[in-house]
């Protein structure tokens, strides 16, 4: 192994000579300390160096040896339930081996090599197999099926199986031509993984959330960006999405966030249920987490190592969801090593390489056929959160982010302010799969949901019109078809659009009851049109009794929905009932 | 065995830094001494270590250095502070000589200045409520232990009145063991003086460790005044299981040092200036607050800033708000209308009230007492923007309503003078402004909410009879 020497330490980059032949992101070991790093310039003799690690402390003169490979990552069974960092150290290890403080320097691996698992082969010995072909499966963490594949670019005939209690790095299935295949295998995260041709996607990645399985339904295999200010709930929707999101695995990457937030994550996943699975949501999740405070450089990479970890089970044929929590400090650990290298700025100061950069990494998502038999379809759903400056969207990590991907949900700080919870700007959120994806939910969940979602997207349209009439001229001058639109469209809005992440009862929803609520909130606007027809005053009309109706709807437990859909009913049949009091003295 | 290589000479001298050639094995980060002939040492550190040219960044005044004739001592040692319990009670400069005319503390250890970012997974998640006793925060953005809270302020604004306020009630909230570490961090002399004023009688000083990097201290080491700050606080936490609350001011006065050095080093510029790796170097300091196993102790920060121009989208709240969970913005409106503390709930927020209230932290249905004034006085504040349009005869009852009241909210509620109210004054006192609405003005309460409240008034007024 070819040792050179430090020449330079600057923040997070180094520059070493002697490093003779060393290729562009390769990988290499850094000083005394062995830290990783990788290169990313050759010039001549001197290597410049991002360093995955801190790198205070770290001496001119000291070692930097070669590792004569790309960053890549472990991957294989017991990867659902851990969390690991920008550089693929498990962090749960690492903290029984170096204590509470991150401490630089040589880590434990990725996967315990201590873990057994038992191998049921679906090949036998003489079959001819190819990449992506299914070799057997092993029970990974709460008896998810994990599914050993023929790795990309090998092929050959079965010469060997192992069945039963096999370890890591044990030879599992040995082909009549190069190594014997593991359970453990690796990837350099840079590189996508190889798949089929993409296919259509041709059904919702549904969320739980009423706002987006409603209004703005994004596909399997789609990739949205959730820009937002600070505290309009980015995290707290990916979160949501993370527990409550419909997808076999989901891969979290805190990139750049916060260390409190980290820890709650941790604990809550690890006590919630899936709704649909009926197991512990640790039990599906990879956590990637590289907290603000962490080094930089694996602020960056931490994206790409959830990506390749993503793509390791969409191989299998399983629909992964990623949710990227921000990708704007992707885009700064970008900004400052490029400014670190003196490379010449583009907008903002971002390299100019950030918009293809962006482009890439939303690329690396998408529903598709997967390698190899038996045939199969897998799917990445990307979910990104943005966090511009000043919440102004116009900068370039939104702009780059708005350009590639199929989905917007923006927030609004003036939402959040009113406590209007997931903050979405309605008038400016979109997505592309809408309609493939409404005509999906139409055959699939309920007939009449485009029709009511088109109502709903009109009558939150004229509601927008209306307050700013309403604001000139008071709401005291509107006419009571007005006052009635105005009240149907606030109850849409606070009962149906307005979900808390912290109530047990309302935080996950499912497509029927999202459905019965837009219904009946539609429904207060239209019969209550009916009664003003029929001669009655908008003062007449028991719209608080709708609301509590819809509120205690939204609230019910799920064996109390029936009753509180019967309540609703009620409330609703009352609005056309002539002359009926209310529960009122009045 | 020493490390440490004197040189004669430095290459060049600019601003703060200083640059270095020919030097053996510079560590990044390294403690260094330069020495002018007849002056007393100055104290740096190597931010840019090279073979060919080694960048020094001096922490004091440069004015005089010559350097062709500077003595330059690299020591072999990173940039630490002593910590320990024994610096209670005292005062330090901002990397920690005495302020105090006292001898150096000994302290029971050398922390590296830089700390160690703590491994996620060993992190509780915070969620013990910390009774302010200023309503605007216990009932409506709950501080919870191990929480970052800054204080969004404007100039001219009580920030620090409302820190030392928060310090003065804050302690000891359960009678467990608690230390106050305040940073001045160029904060003028008067500014520094109405802080601790305020928390010196109750012995709350014997309690405290205070570094003091004031206006007229040297710049470069207002860089280095948060960080022996938050070693000494990790300490108290961590190894002693004391609750320590970091009050820090001014970060403004952090981030423009931060800006001249960045410019002096002729980096390229990010936001108005301020350098593009200023998200991850003031994570740097605001991660250093937590709960973690293993230990009784936790860090709370309470950072304290200036918006420049009350501009809450200038980079310095901004990339602050993107860190810290939550601020508590100050109003100069309210200001002006003499309510104190003049804080506008609307854009304040706690990121971690969730894990820290209901029935077993503060009280049952916390939540949703919140929210309903919450949505309230939001629609009383939109109310008060209709009125100068339409004039409050155009308003719709429930609007006018509301308009009230905010007018009461933040009279009673927020505006609570100096004196100390525990959560249940507070509570109560947002129950009676809830009180005079009407049923169809509280939907986010519960009928078993507005039920309990109706047998608590009737229960009051019997005992009243």
């Amino acid at each position: 192994m070819t040792a050179g020497t430090l020449t330079r330490v600057v923040g997070a980059l180094a520059e070493a000579t002697g490093l003779g032949g060393v290729a562009l992101h390769e990988l290499v070991r850094v000083g005394d300390a062995a830290l990783l790093g990788e290169v990313l310039r050759v010039s001549g003799d001197v290597a410049t160096l991002q360093v995955f690690e801190e790198t205070t402390g770290l001496r001119v003169g000291e070692p930097v040896v070669r590792e004569q490979l790309p960053l890549a990552i472990e991957l294989g069974p017991g990867l659902l339930g851990q969390v690991i960092d920008g550089i693929g150290r498990p962090l749960g290890r690492l903290a029984v081996l170096s204590g509470t403080f991150i401490q630089p320097g040589a880590a434990p691996p990725t996967l315990d090599r201590d873990a057994r698992f038992a191998f049921e082969p679906a090949r036998a010995v003489g079959d001819l197999v190819e990449a992506g072909d299914v070799l057997g499966t092993v029970a990974d963490r709460g008896g998810f099926p994990f599914k050993l594949l023929v790795p990309p670019g090998r092929s050959g005939i079965v010469r060997h199986v192992r069945a039963g209690d096999v370890g890591l790095l044990d030879p599992v299935v040995t082909l009549d031509a190069g190594d014997p295949i593991t359970l453990l295998q690796r990837w350099p995260v840079r590189r996508p993984r190889p798949a089929g041709a993409r296919v259509a996607a041709d059904r919702p990645f549904l969320t739980g959330q009423r706002i987006f399985d409603f209004l703005f339904p994004v596909a399997e295999g789609g990739t949205v960006a959730v820009p937002g200010g600070f505290g309009t709930g980015k995290t707290v929707i990916e979160q949501a999405l993370a527990k409550f999101g419909d997808a076999d695995v989901v891969v979290y990457v805190g990139c750049g966030e916060r260390g409190n937030e980290m820890a709650e994550v941790l604990h809550e996943f690890a006590r919630l249920v899936d709704p649909r699975a009926g197991r512990s949501v640790m039990d599906r999740t990879v956590l990637v987490v590289n907290t603000s405070n962490m080094p930089v450089a694996a602020r960056e990479s931490s994206v790409y190592v959830g990506l390749t970890v993503a793509e390791f089970f969409r191989d299998m044929g399983y629909r992964v969801a990623v949710m990227a929590d921000s990708l704007s400090r992707w885009a700064e650990a970008l900004r400052e090593v490029g400014s670190r290298l003196q490379e010449m700025p583009g907008e903002e100061g971002y390299p100019t390489s950030l918009a293809s950069r962006a482009a890439k990494l939303h690329e690396r998502a998408g529903r598709v056929r997967c390698l190899g038999r038996p045939e199969r379809h897998g799917s990445i759903t990307l979910i990104s959160a943005v966090s511009p400056p000043g919440g102004d969207f116009s900068e370039p990590v939104t702009q780059a982010c708005l350009r590639v991907t199929s989905a917007l949900w923006a927030l609004d700080a003036a939402l959040a302010h009113q406590r209007q919870f997931p903050a979405v700007d309605w008038s400016t959120s979109y997505s592309l799969d809408a309609q493939a994806m409404v005509e999906y939910l139409d055959q699939q969940v309920e007939p009449r949901w485009s029709a009511a979602r088109a109502r709903a997207l009109d009558l939150l349209q004229r509601d927008a019109e209306l307050r700013e009439v309403a604001s000139v001229v008071g709401p005291d001058a509107l006419e009571d078809k007005d006052r009635l639109l105005l009240a149907a469209a606030a109850a849409l809005r606070e009962f149906v659009l307005g979900q808390s992440a912290f109530d047990p009862n309302d935080a996950f929803s499912p497509p029927a009851k999202t459905f019965v609520l837009a219904e009946a909130a539609l429904a207060l606007f239209e019969r209550g049109a009916a009664a003003l027809a029929a001669g009655r005053s908008f003062a007449d009309l028991p719209i608080d009794a709708v609301r509590r109706a819809l509120a205690g709807l939204r609230d019910a437990a799920a064996d109390g929905l029936d009753e509180s859909r019967k309540a609703v009913h009620e409330a609703l049949a009352a609005l056309s009932a002539p002359g009926v009091a209310e529960g009122g003295d009045a | 065995m020493s490390l440490a290589r004197t040189y004669r000479g430095a290459r060049a001298a600019a601003g703060p830094l200083v640059y270095l050639s020919g030097v053996q094995r510079a560590a990044l980060g390294e403690w260094v001494s330069v020495e002018s002939p007849g002056q007393p040492p100055l104290r740096g550190q190597v931010i840019d270590a090279g073979r060919d040219v080694t960048v020094v960044q001096v922490l004091e005044e440069t004015l005089g250095l010559a350097p062709a004739s500077v003595r330059i001592t690299l020591t072999g040692d990173l940039a630490s502070a002593v910590v320990g319990r024994d610096l209670l009670g005292r005062a330090l400069g901002g990397v920690g000589t005495p302020r105090d005319g006292l001898p150096p503390p000994i302290g029971e250890a050398i922390a590296p200045l830089w700390g160690a970012p703590i491994n996620p997974t060993r992190r509780l998640p915070p969620r013990d409520f910390i009774e302010t006793g200023i309503s605007a925060i216990d009932g409506l953005n709950t501080l919870v232990r191990g929480q970052k809270l800054p204080v969004f302020s404007g100039p001219g604004l009580p920030a620090l009145e409302l820190a030392a306020t928060i310090v003065e009630h804050a302690r000891a909230p359960r009678d467990e063991p608690f230390a106050v570490v305040f940073v001045a961090i160029g904060i003028t002399e008067r500014e520094t003086r109405t802080f601790l004023e305020r928390f010196q009688h109750g012995g709350a000083l014997e309690r405290s460790v205070l570094y003091l990097n004031q206006a007229q201290d040297p710049t470069i080491e207002r860089l280095l005044a948060p960080r022996a700050a938050l070693a000494e606080a990790e300490h108290l936490a961590f190894v002693h299981g004391l609750q320590v609350l970091v009050v820090m001011a001014d970060i403004t006065h952090y981030c423009e040092a931060l800006r001249e050095v960045a410019a002096a080093r002729e980096e390229v510029p990010g936001r108005r200036g301020y350098p593009g790796y200023m998200y991850t170097d003031l994570a740097s300091i605001f991660e250093r607050a937590g709960v973690i196993e293993g230990s009784p102790g936790s860090v709370t920060q309470l950072p304290i800033l200036t918006m420049p121009d009350d501009d809450i989208t200038h980079p310095i709240p901004d990339l602050t708000g993107y860190i810290t969970e939550g601020q508590v913005v100050l109003s100069r409106e309210l200001q002006r209308r003499g309510v104190f503390p003049p804080i506008d709930v609307l854009p304040s927020l706690s990121r971690l009230m969730n894990a820290g209230i209901g029935a077993a932290h503060t009280v049952p249905e916390h939540r949703k007492w919140a929210d309903q004034l919450y949505t309230i006085y939001a629609r009383g504040r939109e109310a008060r923007m209709m009125v100068a349009i339409v004039g409050e005869s155009g308003l719709m009852p429930a609007d006018r309503r509301a308009l009230a009241f905010a007018e009461a909210f933040e009279r009673t509620l927020v505006g609570q003078g100096a004196e100390r109210r525990s959560l249940a004054d507070t509570i109560e006192a947002g129950w009676r402004l809830l009180d005079r609405l009407p049923p169809e003005d509280l939907l986010k309460l519960t009928p078993a909410m507005l039920a309990g409240r109706e047998q608590q008034r009737r229960a009051a007024a019997e005992d009243r009879s």
